[in-house]
């Protein structure tokens, strides 16, 4: 047995074998994601929520995605229509994609690779072109201002989360996402960068075009934005791959400030619950906040969207970038 | 083996997707094709060693650069019909342009020989194994280089300061939100407890004051309890 696991055949299995342990679990919490947010939304405007299919309305995802799968796919007549299919595609491909190297525990990454920070940013930063393709691609005018709106706003609010992953970088001395986990033993990265934190969860709001800055799915003048034109399987990727991309930022999040995989304390009654729960508790509680917001804020006008992004984030962050090396420098801080 | 096969697969992609660049009908698709050569570049980055390089080809070109190329494309509004019109004229001159570059590079290859210490050198993007590429790569960079590597950032800076100062213009009479203006406005908003059920009547805060009713009041929740409905 052994010997087969170390040919090529062999590590190939072992890689889909984990591909699927960790990808599975991803797609039931998207499908959970959607009925808990619906929950918590009516919770917080006093209904009941989905109640009707299952217990509690527990199997309401499952009656949502075969609807979707019955559905006619509908190609608009002058669309493009590879690039109009490709487009869902792209973006549930790439929400998928990124779980590659998040590392669920110690030594727990599909792929635990020198520079897993930078290639979840890589990733994150491809998200925008689903969206463009498609607006492009629907040949419709409101399709086009979403998908024209959501590009301007996820490459303006990139760049503050670039300066926010560089901080942490520097406090860290490594690009690994284990690495990363590891240095915050002593103390969680979200009390010393506390702005820091702030910004990056605020800027993954707009990186995942959701409320308060789901301009390009203003269904108020929009429609629906960059996916009006889209119905069926298709509109089904492009909801599971905002769900997925939403906790996969509340992911990156917990292992950026929220110390990943580790216990609050680390003592006795903290320790006996393994790793991953505590990932995917502190992954909750991201999404809570997510869905929380949603139910709380207003949507941004276009203007103060851009206002908030260029002119309070980018500056603030590149502030506290130069402010934390100065104190890493002359406290002897600064990670070998 | 597998290296190698995968090198000639990404190597044949990038080479067929960058014709593609230049073949393509529809300018969109050109877009497309070039982000797929700069991801075939990236791979190729990878199989070399350079982890760090191919991830930052992937965030600046692929991530940056190609999203605002994309846009701007998308918006133009092009013609196709009138963009071939002068094809025929225009082969000869575009033949003799390419023909002398392409002597030129010819020129220039045919002098060239390789340094005797290259071979050792090739496909090595790390000192040792224990530093990542990443550190291998901001160890020159930030020592031997490092007045050089401001100089080119200073240069990026001037052309984007030249870029703003040609699109920025003062029109006069368009009304600016001044948002600390207004958060720091205070008086004009007051945050009132209301007693649940009681209604904001009692209070005073409605104006102008209502006449009193002549009937005597009905059911109490009738009055008070509408007005939260209309939001799903």
């Amino acid at each position: 047995m052994d010997g087969f696991l170390s040919t090529p055949v062999g590590i190939l299995a072992i890689t889909l074998a984990q591909t699927l342990a960790l990808l599975v679990p991803v797609l039931m919490g998207v499908a959970y994601l959607t009925l808990a947010e619906r929950k918590v939304l009516a919770a917080m405007q006093m209904r009941k929520g989905p109640n009707v299919v299952g217990p509690f309305g527990l199997l309401q995802p499952f009656a949502d995605a075969l609807k979707m799968l019955m559905k006619e796919t509908i190609v608009p007549s002058g669309a493009n229509r590879y690039l109009f299919l490709f487009a869902p595609m792209l973006t549930f491909m790439l929400a998928m994609l990124a779980w590659a190297v998040i590392p669920v525990n110690e030594g727990w990454a599909i792929a635990d690779i020198n520079v897993g920070i930078l290639y979840l940013f890589a990733i994150s930063s491809l998200g925008v072109y689903g969206i463009i393709i498609a607006g492009w691609a629907s040949n419709s005018k409101y399709a086009f201002l979403g998908a024209l709106r959501s590009a301007a706003q996820m490459v303006s609010y990139e760049v503050s989360m670039g300066f926010v992953i560089v901080t942490v970088l520097m406090c860290v001395g490594s690009l690994n996402l284990t690495a990363i986990v590891k240095a915050q033993e002593t103390v969680w990265f979200f009390l010393p960068l506390f702005p820091m934190f702030i910004i990056f969860f605020i800027s993954t709001l707009a990186e995942t075009n959701r409320a308060p800055f789901d301009l390009p799915e203003g269904e108020s003048e929009l429609v629906a934005g960059f996916f009006v034109e889209y119905s069926s399987m298709s509109f089904a990727l492009f909801f599971l791959g905002e769900y997925a991309n939403m906790i996969l930022m509340s992911a990156l999040t917990t292992i950026l400030f929220l110390g990943g995989w580790l216990p609050p304390i680390n003592a006795e009654p903290f320790t006996w619950i393994p790793g991953p729960i505590w990932f995917a508790l502190k992954i909750a509680l991201c999404l809570f906040t997510f869905i929380w917001v949603r139910a709380t804020f207003p949507r941004y006008r276009y203007d103060q969207l851009m206002r908030l992004g260029w002119k309070v984030f980018l500056p603030f962050s590149l502030l506290w970038l130069v402010l934390t090396a100065a104190v890493l420098k002359l406290t002897g801080w600064l990670p070998a | 083996m597998i290296a190698a096969l995968a090198f000639y697969l990404f190597a044949a992609i990038l080479i067929a997707s960058a014709v593609m660049v230049v073949t393509a009908r529809n300018p969109v698709h050109s877009v497309l094709f070039l982000i797929l050569a700069f991801f075939n570049a990236a791979a190729l980055f990878l199989i070399a060693g350079a982890e760090f390089l191919a991830m930052i080809l992937v965030i600046v070109y692929v991530g940056a650069v190609a999203v605002l190329f994309l846009f701007v494309v998308m918006m133009l509004d092009i013609d196709f019909a009138r963009l071939r019109e002068g094809f025929q004229r225009y082969a000869p001159f575009g033949a003799v342009v390419g023909g002398i570059l392409f002597l030129e590079l010819v020129l220039v290859l045919g002098s060239w020989s390789f340094a005797d210490t290259a071979d050792d050198l090739r496909l090595s993007p790390n000192p040792g194994a224990s530093v990542t590429n990443a550190e291998a790569l901001g160890r020159i960079l930030y020592t031997d280089y490092v007045y050089l590597f401001q100089a080119s950032g200073l240069i990026l800076l001037v052309a984007m300061i030249g870029a703003i100062v040609l699109t920025l213009r003062d029109r006069p009479g368009t009304r600016r939100q001044n948002v600390s203006a207004q958060v720091a406005r205070s008086g004009s908003i007051s945050l009132e407890k209301v007693p649940v059920g009681a209604g904001v009547k009692e209070l005073g805060i409605r104006r102008p004051p209502e006449p009193e009713p002549e009937k005597p009041k009905v059911a109490h929740g009738a009055g008070h309890g509408q007005g939260h409905g209309g939001h799903h």
